[in-house]
């Protein structure tokens, strides 16, 4: 990570030029041929395999490995793509130790799993790389459905569809599609351009049309999606960000974690986003990680990750959290913001309530407190549905879907973050919007 | 600590590895690095008659097939005999020998099919000093084109012939190398016997294609766009050896005839195995191709220390010990009974065992209990087959367990007997006779 140029306050161009691109480079390299093989290679090929049963979108992990391992990388990506559409995605971003290799059979054996992750990458590059397409679209139904968000879950669903032959119209509020894959993740996880790569392999099958800049409840309501359209996917995700609820999250320097590594992933030129030389990131999920890695990686001086409850209830993997112990963030637990320190409306520092858990296991202060200086406060503490859902029914503040992802409304179908059910991961998305898809053209065929 | 020292038909080496007659032993450059790095001796790379040498190919003459991570396993050949002056490699030998005293040199030979070839250069590598002579009657490719090497040795009546020239022209002890491309592997080593040969030596290389060049459409390894038949060797090639030098050490007629074990001996496990079956000593060639000649130290270290377990003092104390437990089919002991017994605490669930058994043979094992995956066998279906053990990853996780006497083996129905009685006497054998006890 080198050494951060000193600067008070908040600041851009706190690291050598050359240290931005060794910094966000690749968090692993890919493999090459003869990794994969001997990766592959260690495969037990196991019957109904516990790996294909952790996966949320049901992989044919031992075949595509086996697949590899042959030397038919092609053959191993389209097993891939047939259950996971962004299988390349989900190769990446995938927290793989609490999913298939923590499944794997050798993770049982040896405390060592198959790198199944880093062989779907293998496979799936592969394919991309040579932009060789499986799938054809089916013959045209006339039917048309309309999906709001350009995210895993749309992406997902818009595949499916066109596989069965209806016509999909994609609206996203952003300027670019690829939801949280192009704006909600680490840049070294995806780096090279890769989210809208993926979005243009997703969609060369043809009869998807995607209109950004157009976001649902400003542009257009979901009344005119049921009048216009035969069905309507809802996969917009989680818009809004809960508020710290603590004195002073109005000051300058307190920031939507989310907000920041949108714009660090869309900036040209790293060396020219400003970052606190000391940072505060509050929060216990993969966001609040990937702000926390990627501030350090900017070059602050200090970045504290505060979470309010202990290390079990984290949301961010055991690998993340090493990941950011391993790049210098100093994880603090069982603290939560109390007020937010300032100074001519800037932020100074941030002071924290102790907390525990009482005799009936409810989370409260202890009533002790400490203070962290710092000159910026990201807030990763969980997103929320940014609209009250349109007509359709909500449930713990989320779409309510059933198995196949239908809502509450005849014509709408819901998945990913947005909706009920699964764990707010890419790769849980793709399922529900995938097998929304299939729900969908059930009702479009009348069967 | 155990004594590896060898008398191998009046040959002594300070321990039991020899490198065979192949590349390494082709020059005093290589056979002097083997044998400063702990070799017992060579069979040096085989001479052919005095004159202009045989020429090689000069594109690739090796192939090979692999298992995970690259490790090779197979190997295959299209190499001649030494394509070196036989003068020189004359002088050579005799140079190492004066050198190396102590370890044995013994020189390969092939020479055209006639008594006056063998007959010229027999004397000619007694003057070596070299303490034997290997007759090489089983390289597979282009020798035997021109009536040498296996086309030879798959003529028992030849072998016999050749053997006999050279126990009347020469001193040396003769041990008569045989190649396994025969549909009987005694018959030519009877016809040694008889023509009077001191040892047999085992397996030469076996007729094979090692892959097929895809793109180019060609057998590999491929010379401009053609290719042949090679000699295959390496640790795939054992288990085929091994029958063939047990059959042999089993064989009334050739019954206590020095065998000098050959066929992809890669640890000292591989050369207790060959010595168990009756092996006097051990051969290597592709072990050491692969890993170069420091494996001898793993090989006298582990044997040493095997032996010392189990009580070897010498060689002679286990060699031929596994070769009386070689049997034909027929004495094999029906009464004998085994399931298969999965160690739970072992088992890491991934369903091999239950889907090799499910598929391909017996169905005897579950796949789950209680609605939990788990993996059990179940005795009134177990035939006992071993195919479970032999998929399992893990070791000893599963076994085979013998079912004591009085207990009910629960897919016939039957007692356990704890008697011996094979087919020869089983009621559904129409050719049964009365009880034969299998020969000691």
């Amino acid at each position: 990570m080198g050494d951060g140029i000193l600067k008070d306050g908040i600041a851009a161009g706190r690291l050598a030029e050359n240290q931005y691109v060794s910094n966000f480079a690749d968090l692993h390299p890919p493999f090459v041929q003869h990794e994969a093989f001997v990766e592959a290679d260690r495969c037990y090929f196991c019957y109904d395999a516990p790996c294909q049963a952790a996966c949320p979108t049901s992989i044919d992990i031992p075949l595509f490995i086996r697949e590899i391992l042959t030397d038919n990388p092609l053959g191993a990506a389209e097993t891939i793509f047939e259950q996971n559409i962004l299988g390349g995605m989900c190769a990446r971003v995938c927290p793989t130790e609490q999913l298939c290799e923590e499944a794997c059979v050798r993770e049982a054996a040896e405390g060592k799993p198959v790198k199944i992750g880093m062989l779907q990458r293998y496979a799936t590059d592969a394919a991309m790389d040579a932009g060789v397409q499986f799938f054809t679209r089916g013959a045209e139904t006339g039917k048309h459905v309309a999906i709001v968000g350009a995210g895993p879950a749309g992406l997902a669903c818009a595949h499916r569809l066109s596989m069965h032959g209806h016509s999909v119209t994609i609206f996203d509020a952003r300027p670019k599609a690829g939801g949280l894959n192009e704006y909600g993740i680490a840049f070294y996880k995806t780096p090279g351009g890769f989210a809208q790569a993926e979005v243009d392999y997703v969609t060369a099958i043809g009869g998807i049309d995607i209109e950004t800049g157009k976001a649902l409840g400003r542009d257009f309501t979901l009344a005119d999606l049921t009048a216009k359209y035969d069905a309507v996917f809802l996969g917009m995700g989680l818009g809004g960000v809960n508020a710290l609820r603590a004195e002073g999250e109005d000051a300058d320097g307190v920031d939507n974690a989310i907000d920041f590594i949108a714009t660090l992933r869309q900036a040209s030129d790293l060396s020219t986003l400003p970052i606190g030389r000391r940072v505060v990131v509050i929060g216990g999920g993969m966001t609040a990680v990937d702000a926390a890695v990627q501030s350090k990686l900017l070059g602050a001086e200090e970045v504290t990750m505060v979470y309010r409850r202990g290390r079990e209830q984290m949301n961010a993997s055991g690998f993340e959290q090493d990941l950011a112990a391993a790049k210098g963030v100093n994880i603090r637990l069982w603290l939560a913001p109390k007020r937010v320190m300032t100074a001519g409306g800037k932020v100074t520092g941030i002071e924290l309530s102790y907390m525990a858990l009482d005799a009936g296991g409810a989370l409260k202060p202890t009533g002790e407190t400490t203070t962290i200086a710092c000159d910026q406060v990201f807030k990763a503490i969980g997103q929320t549905l940014a609209s009250d859902g349109d007509g359709v029914t909500l449930a713990g503040g989320k779409i309510e879907v059933d198995d196949e992802g239908h809502t509450s409304m005849p014509k709408v179908w819901a998945g990913g973050d947005c909706a009920t059910g699964g764990d707010d991961l890419t790769v849980t998305a793709v399922a529900e919007g995938r097998d929304a898809a299939e729900s969908i053209n059930r009702f479009l065929s009348g069967k | 600590m155990a004594d590896l020292r060898n008398n191998f038909v009046g040959i002594k080496s300070p321990n039991p590895f020899w490198l065979a007659s192949a590349p390494p032993t082709d020059k005093e450059y290589n056979v002097e690095r083997a044998f400063k790095a702990g070799w017992g001796g060579v069979v040096w790379k085989t001479l052919g008659e005095a004159g202009p040498p045989v020429v090689n190919v000069n594109g690739p003459r090796y192939g090979a097939i692999w298992a995970g991570d690259r490790r090779l396993m197979g190997f295959n050949n299209i190499e001649l005999i030494t394509d070196r002056d036989l003068q020189r490699n004359l002088r050579e030998i005799k140079a190492v020998k004066m050198r190396w005293p102590d370890r044995a040199v013994v020189a390969s030979i092939m020479v055209p099919c006639d008594e006056d070839s063998w007959k010229a250069i027999l004397p000619l590598v007694e003057e070596t000093g070299a303490d034997g002579i290997e007759l090489n009657f089983g390289c597979p490719h282009g020798m035997s084109e021109r009536g040498m090497g296996a086309a030879v040795g798959q003529v028992p009546e030849y072998v016999e012939m050749v053997v006999r020239w050279c126990k009347h022209y020469s001193r040396m002890p003769v041990i008569t190398k045989l190649t396994p491309n025969v549909t009987d592997i005694r018959r030519p080593a009877r016809a040694a016997k008889n023509g009077g040969t001191d040892a047999v030596s085992l397996i030469n290389t076996i007729n094979s294609i090692t892959n097929v060049d895809l793109d180019l459409m060609a057998p590999m390894p491929t010379i401009d766009g053609k290719g042949t038949h090679g000699g295959y060797c390496g640790p795939a090639a054992k288990p085929i050896a091994l029958h063939m030098v047990a059959e042999i050490a089993r064989d009334r007629e050739t019954l206590g005839l020095p065998i000098s074990g050959i066929g992809g001996i890669t640890t000292w496990r591989d050369a207790a195995e060959f010595m168990a079956l009756g092996s006097g000593n051990v051969q290597v060639c592709t072990a050491a191709m692969v890993y170069g000649f420091k494996i001898v130290e793993e090989m006298i270290s582990g044997l040493s220390n095997w032996m010392d377990e189990k009580g070897y003092k010498t060689l002679d104390d286990f060699v031929g010990k596994a070769s009386r437990n070689v049997t034909d089919w027929q004495f094999l002991n029906l009464e004998y009974i085994t399931k298969a017994r999965i160690d739970q605490d072992l088992c890491i669930k991934c369903g091999r065992c239950h889907i090799a058994c499910e598929d391909t043979s017996h169905q005897a094992i579950t796949k789950e209990k209680n609605g939990v995956r788990y993996f059990e066998v179940m005795d009134n279906e177990c035939v006992g087959c071993n195919l479970c053990v032999n998929v399992c990853p893990v070791e000893d996780c599963i076994t085979m367990v013998e079912l004591a006497p009085g207990m009910i083996d629960e897919r016939t129905g039957r007692v356990v007997t704890g008697k011996y009685a094979n087919w020869t006497t089983h009621p559904n054998n129409p050719m049964r006779k009365d009880a034969v006890e299998p020969a000691e």
